[in-house]
C-alpha cells in the first residue's frame, strides 16, 4: 500500500515537473529586454513584444489592489475585532462562497454591471472583477493575521485608555501587517494569472494603454495575451505566449516562496 | 460626603474621539456586508440579464443542444454534459491521487524537511494559472495523447486530465489538513492494538477524518465546475452531444469564454442564463462544502 | 485604637466601594462590597483563588465592561463621582486609573513608542524624550534599556517587560495604579525589583496590588483587604470581604477567625 501511495506523490508531482521544465526551455528562449517594451507584433512577422499587456496587467491589479485592501482589511477587522455571534459567521461564509465563484461568472458580473452602464471596456472594468477576485483572500488571510496577536496586547491597550479604533489602527494592525502583507501579494499572485474575469471587461488591444482617455478603453493583460495567442496558429505569436506564461509563472513561484519564508518568520 | 472637585472629575471623551471610533466601527461593519452584499449583486445582476432567455426558453434551454445564433435557437444540454462529465472523470482520478499524496504527507514516511518541499510544490501546482495549464495542454498534453490514444485533437480527454490536475492541490490539502487533525491518541490506538500501519490508516484514521476529506472533494468539485481557460483551450467546444471521451464537447464555462466577445442581441441574454445556471450549481456545491467542512472544524 | 476608617477618612479615600455587589449573568460574584483605598498608600487585596479580587480591582478602571454579561450594583466613588455614572466615559477613567497585569504585556512596538503611546492619547504636547526617561527612570528601568530605546519592547527580559508595563502606565500621570499580581510570572531578582519600585511610588500615586503572596503583601502593602469565599444556600461560592485593616493588624491581631486561619496558612 505505501507503494501505491508513494507512486501517487510521484504521479502528482509529474505534470508540475513537466509544465516548469516546459516553460523553462520556452519561455527563456522567447524572453529578451525587447519583450518588455514593444507591442504585440501581427501574425507571422518576428519580434514585438508585450509591454503594453505587462502595463496593462500592472495597472489593472493595481486598481484591484486599492478596492479590495481596504474593504478586505476593514472586513477582517471586523471579523476579528468587533463581532462575535451570528453575523460573523454568516460574513465568513459568505466569504468562502464568495471564493467558490467561478473567476468566469464574475467577468459575466461585471460585464453587466459596469461595461454595459459605461458602454466601454475598461481597465476600470478589468480592476474590479480582479478586485472581487482578490478579496476573499485578503478577508482571511487579514483575519488569520490579526487572530495572531494575543488578547493580552488589546487588554494592555484599553488598559491604558484606548479607543477602539486606536487599539485597533496604532497597536493590533501594525503587529499583523506582515502577515496581511503575505496575504496580499497572494491574492496579487492569483489576480495577475487570470484571464476569465478580464475577456469581457477589460477585452485586450494591440496598443499601450490611453492615459488620456483615462484608462476606459480595451486595456491589454498578460493573462488574456496569452490565452490570444495560445490558440492561434502564428509560430511567433506562441512564442510570445510561452514567454508571458514564463513571466506570470515567474510572479507565481515569487509570491509562494516570499510567502512561505514570511510564515515562518512571524513574531506571533 | 466630599464634593467632586473639579479638579479630580472625569469627564467626557473629546467628541473628535467618539466620532472616530464611531466611523471607524461602521466602516469595519459596512466592509464586511459588502461581501455578501457583493455575493448577491453577482446573481441578481446575471439573473436579471437571463431574464430574456429565461422567459423565451424556459427550462427546456437545459435539455437542447442545438446553439444557433443565426436562428436564435438556444439550448445548453452539450454543455452540462460536458461540464459534469469532465469534472466527474476529473475527480475519479484527483482523489485516489490526493489522497494518496495527502497520506504520504500526513504519517511520517519522510523527513520533515523534505514533506516541507513536497507540501510547497503541491501548493505551487494549485497556483499556477488556468491559462499557462491550458498552453501547456495544447502543446504538450495533446500531442502526447494524440500518439498513444484515439484522440485526434482537443476533446473531453486532455479537458478531464488536465482538470484533474488542476484540482489535485485542493482535495490533498484539505485532506491533509483533516487527516493531520486526527488526533494522535487514536493512531496510537490503532497501533497498540496490533494493526499495520495501514490497517490503522484505512480502518480508523480515514474513517474519522472523513467529513473533511468530503469536504474537500466537494470543493474540488465546485471549482472543477467553474474551471474556465484550460477546459476552454482544451476541450474542443463543440456543441454536438459525443459521448465518446476522444471526442471534442463543451462546458458552460467554455461556452461562455469562447462565445461572448462577439454575442449580441438574444444571445447574450441566451449566454447569461448559462451563466446563470453555472452560477446556481457553483455555489450550490460550493455552499454544501462549507457546511460540511465546517462540521469537521466543530468535532 | 483607630479603626480603619478613622485612619483612612484622615488620609483622604480615593477610591470608595459602597455597597457593591458583582454579577456575571445571574451568578453573584461578590457581595456586599464596603471598601475604602486611602490616597497615596498600598493596599493589597490577598484571599484564597475565586474569592473576587482580581474582579474587584477590574471594576475600579471598568475594565469588566469588556465582559458582555458583568454587572454592578452599588456604587464605586472616586474622589466622590460614581464611577459607574451614565455619563462617565470607560476611555477616560482608564487614563486616570492604570493598571499593570498579571504577564507582562508590552505593545509589540519600541520600548519608545512603548511610553509614548499613551501619552499621545491623551494629547501630550511636550518633550517626548524627556517624557520617556522620566517614565522609565520612575519605573527603575532607565539605566538597562537607555542605550536600547529603539528596541522592540518584547525583546527584553520578563522582569524588564514588566517594569516596562510600569513605566508606560505613569507616563499617563494617572492617579491611581492597579496591579493585578503582577510579580506571579516574575523570577524572585525581578519581584525584589518590582516590590522596591512599588515603595517609591506610592509617594505620587495610590496603589491596590492583588496578590496570592501573604508575604509579599505584608513586605509592600500599607492597608490589606482579605477576601474570602463562602458557600450559598444553593451551593454556589461567593466572595466577600472578610476584613479590612493596616497590614499590622491583618497580619499579627487579625479580627476574623477566617483571617487568622488564612494568614496563618491554615488553609489558602
Amino acid at each position: 500500500m505505501s507503494g501505491i501511495a508513494g507512486t501517487f506523490m510521484v504521479m502528482a508531482i509529474i505534470p508540475l515537473i513537466l509544465i516548469l521544465l516546459y516553460l523553462l526551455i520556452q519561455g527563456i528562449s522567447s524572453i529578451s529586454p525587447s519583450v518588455f517594451v514593444e507591442l504585440p507584433p501581427p501574425p507571422m512577422v518576428d519580434g514585438g513584444g508585450f509591454g503594453n499587456a505587462i502595463l496593462g496587467t500592472v495597472i489593472m491589479v493595481s486598481i484591484a489592489t486599492l478596492i479590495s485592501v481596504p474593504i478586505g482589511v476593514l472586513a477582517a477587522i471586523f471579523l476579528s475585532e468587533y463581532s462575535g455571534g451570528q453575523l460573523a459567521n454568516w460574513i465568513r461564509f459568505a466569504t468562502n462562497v464568495l471564493s467558490g465563484v467561478p473567476s468566469i461568472i464574475i467577468g459575466v458580473f461585471v460585464y453587466g454591471a459596469i461595461v454595459l452602464s459605461f458602454k466601454t471596456y475598461s481597465a476600470w472594468a478589468g480592476g474590479f472583477a480582479l478586485s472581487i477576485l482578490m478579496l476573499p483572500i485578503i478577508v482571511r488571510t487579514t483575519e488569520e493575521a490579526l487572530k495572531l496577536i494575543p488578547q493580552e496586547v488589546r487588554q494592555a491597550s484599553v488598559g491604558i485608555g484606548a479607543n477602539d479604533f486606536q487599539t485597533i489602527l496604532f497597536v493590533v494592525l501594525p503587529a499583523a501587517i506582515p502577515a496581511i502583507l503575505t496575504g496580499v501579494t497572494l491574492a496579487i499572485a492569483r489576480a495577475a494569472g487570470d484571464t476569465a474575469s478580464l475577456m469581457f471587461t477589460a477585452l485586450f488591444t494591440q496598443f499601450w494603454p490611453n492615459w488620456e482617455n483615462k484608462l476606459a478603453e480595451p486595456t491589454a493583460s498578460l493573462a488574456v495575451l496569452v490565452f490570444n495567442f495560445a490558440i492561434v496558429p502564428f509560430k511567433n505569436q506562441q512564442q510570445l505566449a510561452w514567454a508571458a506564461a514564463f513571466i506570470l509563472v515567474l510572479l507565481v513561484l515569487l509570491t509562494s516562496v516570499i510567502s512561505r519564508l514570511a510564515t515562518s518568520k512571524r513574531q506571533f | 460626603m466630599t464634593s467632586i472637585s473639579e479638579q479630580t472629575r472625569i469627564g467626557s471623551r473629546p467628541p473628535v474621539e467618539k466620532t472616530a471610533d464611531t466611523v471607524f466601527r461602521w466602516a469595519a461593519i459596512i466592509s464586511a456586508l459588502a461581501i455578501a452584499g457583493f455575493l448577491i449583486w453577482i446573481v441578481l445582476q446575471i439573473f436579471i440579464q437571463a431574464l430574456p432567455a429565461i422567459t423565451q426558453f424556459g427550462l427546456g434551454f437545459l435539455f437542447k443542444s442545438t446553439w444557433n445564433p443565426v436562428r436564435n435557437e438556444y439550448g445548453i444540454l452539450t454543455p452540462i454534459y460536458g461540464t459534469i462529465v469532465s469534472s466527474i472523470i476529473a475527480l475519479l482520478i484527483s482523489v485516489p491521487i490526493g489522497l494518496g499524496v495527502a497520506i504520504v504527507l500526513s504519517e511520517d514516511y519522510l523527513p520533515t524537511k523534505i514533506q516541507t518541499i513536497l507540501v510547497f510544490l503541491v501548493e505551487l501546482l494549485a497556483a499556477i494559472p488556468s491559462v499557462v495549464y491550458g498552453l501547456w495542454g495544447i502543446f504538450v498534453l495533446i500531442p502526447f495523447l494524440r500518439g498513444i490514444t484515439p484522440l485526434r485533437g482537443p476533446g473531453m480527454l486532455p479537458a478531464a486530465l488536465i482538470l484533474s490536475v488542476m484540482i489535485l492541490p485542493t482535495i490533498s490539502a484539505i485532506a491533509r489538513d483533516a487527516l493531520i487533525n486526527v488526533d494522535v491518541g487514536l493512531r496510537q490506538a490503532g497501533v497498540g492494538l496490533g494493526a499495520t500501519r495501514w490497517e490503522t490508516i484505512l480502518w480508523i484514521v480515514l474513517p474519522t477524518a472523513s467529513s473533511g476529506i468530503i469536504g474537500g472533494i466537494m470543493l474540488a468539485l465546485g471549482r472543477a465546475l467553474g474551471e474556465t481557460m484550460a477546459v476552454t483551450m482544451l476541450i474542443g467546444n463543440s456543441n454536438q452531444l459525443n459521448l465518446s471521451i476522444f471526442q471534442p464537447s463543451n462546458t458552460i464555462s467554455s461556452l461562455l469564454a469562447n462565445q461572448f466577445a462577439e454575442a449580441s442581441g438574444l444571445q447574450v441574454s441566451a449566454l447569461m442564463y448559462a451563466a446563470f445556471v453555472l452560477a446556481v450549481i457553483t455555489l450550490a456545491v460550493n455552499m454544501l462544502a462549507q457546511v460540511v467542512v465546517t462540521q469537521l472544524q466543530k468535532i | 485604637m483607630l479603626s480603619p476608617d478613622d485612619t483612612i477618612n484622615q488620609t483622604q479615600a480615593v477610591l470608595n466601594a459602597e455597597n457593591v455587589d458583582i454579577y456575571y449573568g445571574d451568578f453573584l460574584a461578590l457581595k456586599g462590597i464596603f471598601l475604602q483605598i486611602p490616597k497615596n498608600k498600598v493596599t493589597a487585596f490577598i484571599g484564597p483563588s475565586g474569592c473576587g479580587k482580581s474582579t474587584l480591582l477590574r471594576c475600579y478602571n471598568r475594565l469588566n465592561d469588556l465582559i458582555p454579561v458583568f454587572r454592578l450594583n452599588g456604587k464605586i466613588t472616586y474622589h466622590g463621582q460614581n464611577l459607574y455614572d451614565k455619563d462617565v466615559d470607560p476611555v477616560m477613567v482608564r487614563r486616570r486609573i492604570g493598571m499593570v497585569f498579571q504577564r507582562p504585556n508590552p505593545f509589540p512596538k519600541s520600548i519608545y513608542e512603548n511610553i509614548t503611546f499613551g501619552a499621545k492619547l491623551n494629547g501630550f504636547k511636550g518633550d517626548y524624550d524627556q517624557l520617556v526617561e522620566e517614565s522609565l527612570r520612575g519605573a527603575a528601568l532607565w539605566d538597562e534599556v537607555k542605550d536600547k530605546l529603539r528596541q522592540n519592547g518584547m525583546s527584553i527580559s520578563g522582569g524588564q517587560q514588566q517594569r516596562l508595563c510600569i513605566a508606560r502606565t505613569i507616563a499617563l500621570k494617572p492617579d491611581v495604579i492597579l496591579m493585578d499580581e503582577p510579580c506571579a510570572a516574575l523570577d524572585p531578582i525581578s519581584t525584589l525589583k518590582v516590590e522596591e519600585l512599588i515603595h517609591q511610588l506610592k509617594e505620587q500615586y495610590t496603589i491596590i496590588i492583588v496578590t496570592h503572596n501573604m508575604q509579599q503583601a505584608a513586605r509592600v502593602a500599607d492597608y490589606t483587604g482579605f477576601f474570602n469565599v463562602r458557600v450559598t444556600d444553593e451551593g454556589k461560592r461567593q466572595g466577600y470581604l472578610a476584613e479590612h485593616d493596616r497590614t499590622e493588624v491583618i497580619f499579627q491581631d487579625p479580627k476574623e477567625e477566617a483571617t487568622k486561619e488564612y494568614v496563618s496558612g491554615r488553609f489558602g
